[in-house]
């Protein structure tokens, strides 16, 4: 599969009163074209600030590590994202090539203006097409994502939508430029779980028939296992465990994906008593030493966890895990059986 | 109403007024004759989408939403009071026995109050309390059954994360000594790595504390684990109702269905097997005629689109607003 964006040890913090704050940590993935990632993790993982430093969209002071590399491959073209630094020169990974679709739709589109201009302006800005055409296309791309009376739709402010239309609108106007690569940030956390349904079925559909790449956060596994075709699963700014989607929920490696599965509520056995993962994700400011997640594992094996940092491991070619108990060295391996 | 019953409400029904002048006497009904009978010591669930009106049900059993109709009853062996009528020192002494947890830990909390001030404020404000002293041990030996310990007490809220944040919430909403508690979505909000432990916590409370929960939730696999009876909402009407296990064994409301097949399934080889609601749930203000649900519903005919089905209850405690729910018992498992 050609790739269509590639992060290399994509490190990043942030400059507070209290000090550098590592919010992503030498976090490296690949997307291929067509291909449905899902990022996973709880809040405070750095799923979000990973998302957005491929748009350069995190506030001034965001540090990048100089390791960083963010190459966005488009049409023969490789852009190396996060030396662009003219607005003009963003303009390929804000809204161009790569478009992004939040959490809440009511506080994404500007109260004031109706969705149709907005749609508009944004086509006009990327495009350069006529107003007319943009209209045009923006109505079409409303009634696509199975919103009814487009034509009235288009003239509305947001307010007057409900919540499952604002969020197609958003993904309408995301679409509508046509872009390589979407992310989609939580979409349908804000949603019932009816409209939630209907929401991923459209995105399922959107992607077959536009053939694009989609990053999808969300730290609902579910949601994950019926939209993604692969996985990661990140823990306080380091991705922990990458792999296909089948490989990583029916057979997860690192004790922190074992750990989020047993966690959720299950239908098939109601008496099974809910198993969390123990104690308090750590405030960002304390950092643990050596692997970020000994504090909180189950499966800790000793004096390793809390010294050294787990290096990535391909437990198979396409399936990777950060966790001593998977260590190469024999002796480590033998302590765990 | 047998002696075990905490809470009764009979065709409660909040309204309100939203009328555009004078004249007009438009009243939008967020719970329309809605009827419950909650156990004492009981985990009672309550789901169904935004705008169901679910939230507004629990606030008006703890008078904090106005009650427009039906009648609603607190007994809990020292007093018993009528909801609808309650005032002055009797709502009072009311709110020392019924209290809220709210969904969002992190607006619910004071950022300029230290948690133990937090956790003391409602006896303070009940005057439940007679010393300093006195205040402090309580509010110790209930942050000590939250899992708070009293270092915690002296910090403020924004050095927690928000499993601590909601086991503070818990710890002030139990400082008075309620029996009667209302959780609005009280783990909507929390990581699922989190969200076990408080759902956990609550249910050890409990049973050591002899509470009764009304638990209001959209999430029907936490419903599923830690309810003991669950009620089933829609625009503001009561669709089902009955002991958890029975209603996920079979559910007979045809909303009830489509709400267990919208859940995402963790196996990523069932795509798309699940039966889709179209639509979206329609303005109380612009209600349907007959059957609220009928403009969703797969399986509606035209006596629901023109006659309201009743509550019926065929007497195994699975009550159930339905037209055709016997019908379609045989005809499809798909749930």
């Amino acid at each position: 599969m050609t790739s269509l964006i590639d992060v290399e040890n994509l490190t990043l913090s942030f400059r507070t009163d209290e000090g550098l704050v590592t919010a992503v940590d030498d976090v490296s993935f690949s997307l291929g074209k067509g291909e449905v990632m899902g990022l996973v993790g709880e809040s405070g993982s750095g799923k979000s600030v990973t998302a957005k430093a491929l748009m350069q969209l995190n506030p001034g002071n965001a540090v990048y590590d100089p390791r960083s590399k963010i190459t966005l491959h488009d049409e023969g073209r490789e852009v190396d994202v996060l030396s662009l630094r003219k607005s003009a020169e963003l303009k390929i990974v804000r809204g161009g090539a790569i478009s992004m679709i939040f959490q809440e739709p009511m506080a994404s589109f500007a109260p004031a203006i109706t969705i149709g201009n907005q749609m508009v302006e944004q086509l006009q800005i990327h495009t350069g097409m006529t107003k007319a055409k943009a209209k045009e296309i923006s109505i079409e791309m409303l009634d696509r994502v199975g919103i009814s009376d487009p034509s009235k739709r288009f003239d509305q402010y947001v307010f007057e939508l409900s919540g499952g239309m604002r969020q197609r609108a958003m993904i309408a106007m995301a679409l509508s430029t046509n872009p390589k690569l979407l992310i989609a940030d939580e979409p349908t956390t804000a949603l019932d779980v009816t409209i939630q349904a209907q929401v991923i079925d459209l995105m399922k559909d959107l992607v077959n028939e536009f053939h694009m790449g989609i990053i999808f956060i969300t730290h609902d596994l579910g949601v994950i296992a019926q939209t993604a075709d692969k996985v990661c699963v990140m823990y306080l700014g380091r991705i922990v465990e990458e792999g296909p989607v089948r490989e990583v929920i029916r057979n997860p490696k690192h004790p922190y994906t074992r750990g989020l599965i047993a966690a959720l509520p299950r239908f098939d056995d109601l008496d099974a008593p809910l198993t969390p993962v123990p104690g308090d994700i750590p405030s960002p400011l304390e950092r643990p030493t050596g692997c970020v997640f000994h504090t909180r594992c189950r499966e800790i094996i000793g004096d390793v966890c809390k010294r050294d940092l787990p290096e990535n491991r391909w437990v198979d070619p396409s399936h990777r895990v950060a966790c001593h108990l998977h260590a190469k060295t024999p002796a480590q391996t033998e302590a765990v059986r | 109403m047998s002696s075990e019953t905490l809470i009764s409400a009979k065709d409660l029904t909040v309204g309100y007024n939203v009328g555009k002048g004078f004249f007009d006497r438009t009243v939008l009904k967020a719970v329309n004759e809605v009827s419950v009978e909650i156990k004492r010591g009981s985990f009672f669930g309550l789901v169904g989408e935004s705008g169901s009106g679910k939230t507004t049900f629990g606030r008006a059993l703890l008078k904090a939403a106005p009650i427009t109709g039906g009648a609603a009853t607190f007994t809990d062996g020292q007093v018993s009071y009528n909801l609808a009528t309650l005032a002055g020192d009797e709502l009072k002494d009311y709110r020392k026995r019924a209290q809220l947890i709210f969904q969002d830990p992190y607006a619910a909390l004071s950022p300029r109050m230290t948690v133990r001030d937090i956790i003391a404020e409602p006896l303070e404000v009940m005057k439940l309390t007679k010393t300093r002293e006195e205040t402090d041990a309580r509010v110790r030996e209930i942050a000590a059954k939250c899992r708070l310990n009293l270092e915690h007490l002296r910090r403020f809220p924004h050095a927690f994360s928000g499993g601590q944040r909601q086991r503070i919430s818990i710890a002030r909403a139990l400082v008075s000594g309620p029996k009667f508690i209302v959780a609005d979505e009280s783990v909507a909000a929390l990581d699922v790595s989190i969200q076990a432990d408080v759902l956990n916590l609550l249910k050890q409370l409990q049973k050591d504390l002899g509470l009764t929960f009304l638990f209001i939730s959209h999430d029907l696999s936490v419903v599923a684990h830690t309810c003991d009876h669950v009620a089933v909402m829609y625009l503001g009407r009561l669709v089902e109702s009955a002991p958890t296990r029975q209603l996920f064994a079979a559910p007979r409301h045809p909303y009830t269905k489509a709400l267990f097949s919208a859940i995402p399934s963790l196996d990523p080889d069932d795509r798309g097997s699940a039966q889709k609601l179209v639509g979206e749930i329609p303005s109380p203000l612009n209600q349907p005629s007959g059957c609220k649900f009928h403009t969703r519903c797969p399986n509606a005919i035209d006596k629901c689109r023109t006659i309201e089905p009743t509550l019926e209850n065929p007497g195994d405690g699975h009550a159930v607003s339905c037209h055709r729910w016997r019908e379609l018992l045989g005809a499809e498992t798909t749930a």
